[in-house]
C-alpha cells in the first residue's frame, strides 16, 4: 500500500469528484460563520433563490465586530450593529444555529470550534477567514475562504479547487525554558518568510511540536497562514483525544469508540512523500519579537534590529527600510530596549486559558509599568472567561493594572473601539504586524503571551526571566 | 461576473512587496454589508493624508499626492504591477471587490497569497504571474514611459508590450474557462448535485458522528 501523509488522508477521503486536470470538487464538514465575511454570501444565496444544502454543518458566531465592553447597552457603532444584526437575522432565517453576543458560549470563532469539539479529526473545516488554519491542530483539513466561496459552501456543502504540495515542519528536539509555540510559529516565519508556505499545506512534527498542548498546537496551525500557507495541520495523538472528550458536539458511547479508532489513523504513514521538508532544532529557538511590519521580520527578545545595509536584493532592503521607518527604529537598536505603550493580551492565536494562565504567572504579584497607557486581557470565549476567573486570573490581571475585557477578536484587527492611535507602540499576541492592523499609524510587535505581560510589567521588551 | 477575455490596459506600479488585504482595504470598510462601493477606499491608508471612515464624502478627503494611484499619469489604469506575495493576510474578498471596482482588470506580480488569488477569478480580476526579473523590467518600463499600457489576451495566454514582446504565462484552465465565459460555479457544481448526495450518504454511514452535534 502507497504510504501516505496526512494531508493525503484527509484531502483524499473528501473527494466527491475529480476533473482530468486535478480539480477536485471536495466536500465540506464544518463551516464556521462569522459576520464580517458572510452578508453578501447569504445575499448572494437568497437573490439566487437557494437553500444552505446542511445547515447543521455550519456554526455562526460574531466576533470581529463585537465590542468588548459594556456589552448591556447593544453595540454603539450603527454599521458594525447592522452587520451583526444581520447574521443573526441570516441564522434565523436559514435555521443556523448561531451563539450570538451576549450567549456565554460567544467568542472568537477559532476558539469556539474546538471548545465545542464542533472541530473533529478527519474533519474538512472552512470559514470565511484566513486563521482558520487554526483547527489543523486536530488533523483536520482546515482553511481559509472568500465571500464567493463561503456562498459555495452555503449553497453546494463543497468546494473546487486543486490539491496543494506538501510540507512538513518537523520540530525536534526541547524547547528552551519560557519558549512557546508562538515563537516556534514565529522563527518557523523568520526561517520560511511570510510567503515560505505558499502553495503548500502544512504539517507540523516532531517531537517538540508532539509535546504542545492542543492549545499550543493550535497557536502553531494558526500562523501558517503567516507563512504563506493556508492549511497546517497536526496528526492525532492522544492529547488530541482527551481535548475532545466529553465536548459539547464530540460524539458520544460507541460513536465516540468508533470515531477514536478512525481517528488514530490520521497521521503520516511511515515513508510518506512530501514535497518539501524543513527540518529545525527545537534548542536553536528563543522567545521571538517581530520587528517590522511583516511576521517575518522577527529576532530573538536577545538580539537587535537588522540592519538593511547588509541585505543586497534591494526589494527585500526598500521593504527594510520603509518597514523601519513606519515602526520608528533604528538598524541595530536592542530589542530589550524598545519601549512600549500598550500591551494586547488576546486573539485566535493566543487567547485561550493556557495562555492566559502563563501571561498571569508573569504578572502575579507585579504591576504594569508606568509608561503603559493601557493593558488589556481579552479572552478567547465567554467559557475560557468563566475558566479563567475561576481560577483567579481575572483578580491576577486587574491587581497588576490590566483591564479584563468581553471575549471577541479586539484589537487583533481593530475592527471595533480596540485599537492603536497614531504612532502608538503595542506587544501584541496576535498574528499581524502589517502597517494599520491595530489602527492607522500604530505599531505592532508580535510576541507570546509571556513576552507581552513581561513587557506590561517592565515597560519594555525583556525576558520574563529576568524581570525583577 | 464580468468575463475577461482582451484587455488593453493603462499600467500603474506599486513598487513594494508583502502588499497585505489590510492596506489593500483597511478593516473599517469591511463592516459593510453590500459587496460594491469599495473602490474609493482601495489602499485608503496609503492613499489618503486624512483618515478614512465608511460614510464618508471621499471625494473631499485630501488625497496623498506621494501615492502612486494619484498620479495624474496613472488615472484609469485597468492593470496593477506589483511585488512579490501580492494579497498576503486576510481572506477578505473585500480585497479583490475593492480592486474591481475602482477599476482593474489585471493584476501583474512574481507571487500571489493564495486566497487572494483564488479570490480574484471570483470576481472577473485576471491575477497574473510572471517571473521576477520580468516583472523587473514592467517595472522599469512603467516608470520610464508615461502612458504605458499592456494588452492581456487571456485565450492565448499572453501579455503584449507596446514594443510587441510577447510574454506567456499559466493559468488554471478550469478558472479561464469561467473567467473568459464570466460563469458562476455554484450552478456548475449543482449540475453534479446526485454526486454529491450520494458521497454524503456513504460518509455518513462511514463516518456517523460527523452528523451530529448541531444536526441532534
Amino acid at each position: 500500500m502507497e504510504a501516505l501523509n496526512l494531508y493525503d488522508k484527509l484531502w483524499g477521503s473528501h473527494v466527491v469528484r475529480e476533473e482530468k486536470d486535478g480539480t477536485a470538487l471536495l466536500y465540506i464538514d464544518r463551516h464556521l460563520v462569522h459576520e464580517v465575511t458572510s452578508p453578501q454570501a447569504f445575499e448572494g444565496l437568497r437573490l439566487a433563490g437557494r437553500k444552505p444544502w446542511r445547515t447543521g454543518s455550519v456554526l455562526a458566531v460574531a466576533d470581529h465586530n463585537v465590542p468588548t465592553t459594556g456589552r448591556e447597552g447593544g453595540i454603539r457603532d450603527a454599521v458594525s450593529r447592522l452587520q451583526v444584526e444581520t447574521l443573526d437575522s441570516n441564522c434565523e432565517d436559514y435555521g443556523i444555529l448561531e451563539f450570538r453576543m451576549n450567549d456565554l458560549r460567544q467568542g472568537i470563532v477559532h476558539v469556539v470550534g474546538p471548545e465545542q469539539g464542533a472541530t473533529l479529526p478527519g474533519m474538512t473545516v472552512v470559514c470565511g477567514d484566513s486563521h482558520t488554519s487554526t483547527h489543523g491542530a486536530f488533523a483536520a483539513l482546515a482553511f481559509g475562504i472568500g465571500t464567493s466561496e463561503v456562498e459555495h459552501v452555503l449553497a453546494t456543502q463543497c468546494l473546487l479547487g486543486k490539491k496543494s504540495k506538501s510540507m512538513r515542519i518537523a520540530v525536534e528536539g526541547e524547547l528552551g525554558r519560557g519558549v512557546t509555540a508562538k515563537d516556534i510559529a514565529l522563527y518557523v516565519i523568520g526561517r520560511i518568510g511570510t510567503a515560505g508556505g505558499t502553495g503548500y499545506a502544512i504539517e507540523f512534527s516532531g517531537s517538540a511540536v508532539s509535546a504542545l498542548s492542543m492549545e499550543g498546537r493550535m497557536t502553531l496551525c494558526n500562523m501558517a497562514i503567516e507563512a504563506g500557507a493556508r492549511a497546517g495541520m497536526v496528526a492525532v495523538d492522544e492529547k488530541t483525544i482527551e481535548y475532545l472528550r466529553g465536548r459539547p458536539f464530540s460524539p458520544q458511547g460507541e460513536l465516540w469508540e468508533a470515531a477514536c479508532s478512525y481517528w488514530r489513523t490520521l497521521k503520516s504513514d511511515e515513508g510518506a512523500h512530501f514535497d518539501a521538508t524543513v527540518t529545525i532544532d527545537a534548542a536553536e529557538i528563543r522567545p521571538q519579537v517581530t520587528w517590522g511590519t511583516s511576521p517575518e521580520m522577527v529576532v530573538a527578545i536577545d538580539g537587535a534590529v537588522p540592519d538593511p545595509k547588509h541585505f543586497s536584493d534591494p526589494v527585500k532592503r526598500q521593504g527594510m527600510e520603509r518597514a523601519l521607518a513606519y515602526m520608528g527604529l533604528s538598524p541595530n537598536q536592542k530589542i530589550e530596549e524598545i519601549v512600549v505603550d500598550k500591551i494586547f493580551i488576546g486573539s485566535c492565536t493566543n487567547s485561550r486559558i493556557e495562555d492566559l494562565r502563563a501571561a498571569a504567572g508573569v504578572v502575579k504579584g507585579r504591576h504594569v509599568a508606568k509608561n503603559i497607557r493601557l493593558a488589556m486581557v481579552v479572552p478567547g470565549s465567554g467559557l475560557v472567561k468563566r475558566q479563567a476567573e475561576k481560577e483567579g486570573l481575572d483578580r491576577i490581571f486587574q491587581e497588576a493594572g490590566f483591564e479584563w475585557r468581553e471575549p471577541g477578536c479586539s484589537m487583533c484587527l481593530a475592527m471595533n473601539d480596540d485599537r492603536l492611535s497614531l504612532g502608538e507602540r503595542c506587544a501584541s499576541t496576535s498574528n499581524r504586524n502589517f502597517e494599520g492592523r491595530q489602527g492607522q499609524g500604530g505599531r505592532t510587535h508580535l510576541v507570546s503571551p509571556e513576552l507581552a505581560a513581561a513587557a506590561a510589567i517592565a515597560g519594555h521588551f525583556v525576558d520574563p526571566g529576568r524581570l525583577p | 461576473m464580468k468575463p475577461f477575455g482582451y484587455l488593453d490596459g493603462l499600467v500603474v506600479p506599486l513598487d513594494r512587496p508583502n502588499v497585505d488585504t489590510d492596506a489593500i482595504i483597511p478593516k473599517q470598510f469591511l463592516k459593510s454589508i453590500r459587496r460594491s462601493g469599495f473602490g474609493p477606499n482601495l489602499f485608503d491608508e496609503w492613499r489618503y493624508l486624512d483618515h478614512g471612515e465608511p460614510g464618508m464624502d471621499n471625494s473631499r478627503r485630501k488625497p496623498n499626492p506621494d501615492f502612486v494611484l494619484n498620479a495624474p499619469r496613472y488615472r484609469g489604469a485597468q492593470i496593477l504591477l506589483c511585488r512579490e506575495n501580492f494579497g498576503c493576510g486576510s481572506s477578505r474578498e473585500h480585497a479583490p471587490w475593492a480592486l474591481e471596482d475602482y477599476g482593474f482588470r489585471a493584476i501583474i506580480a512574481p507571487s500571489f497569497a493564495d486566497i487572494f488569488y483564488n479570490n480574484c477569478f471570483k470576481n472577473g480580476l485576471l491575477p497574473i504571474v510572471l517571473d521576477a526579473k520580468t516583472v523587473d523590467g514592467l517595472f522599469h518600463e512603467t516608470f520610464g514611459n508615461e502612458g504605458y499600457r499592456l494588452a492581456i489576451d487571456l485565450e492565448k495566454q499572453v501579455v503584449v508590450t507596446p514594443s510587441g514582446e510577447r510574454i506567456g504565462f499559466e493559468v488554471d484552465a478550469f478558472r479561464k474557462h469561467c473567467l473568459i465565459e464570466g460563469l458562476d460555479d455554484i450552478g456548475l457544481t449543482l449540475v453534479h448535485g446526485d454526486e454529491i448526495r450520494a458521497f454524503e450518504d456513504r460518509y455518513r454511514g462511514a463516518q456517523p458522528w460527523l452528523f451530529i452535534g448541531n444536526e441532534k
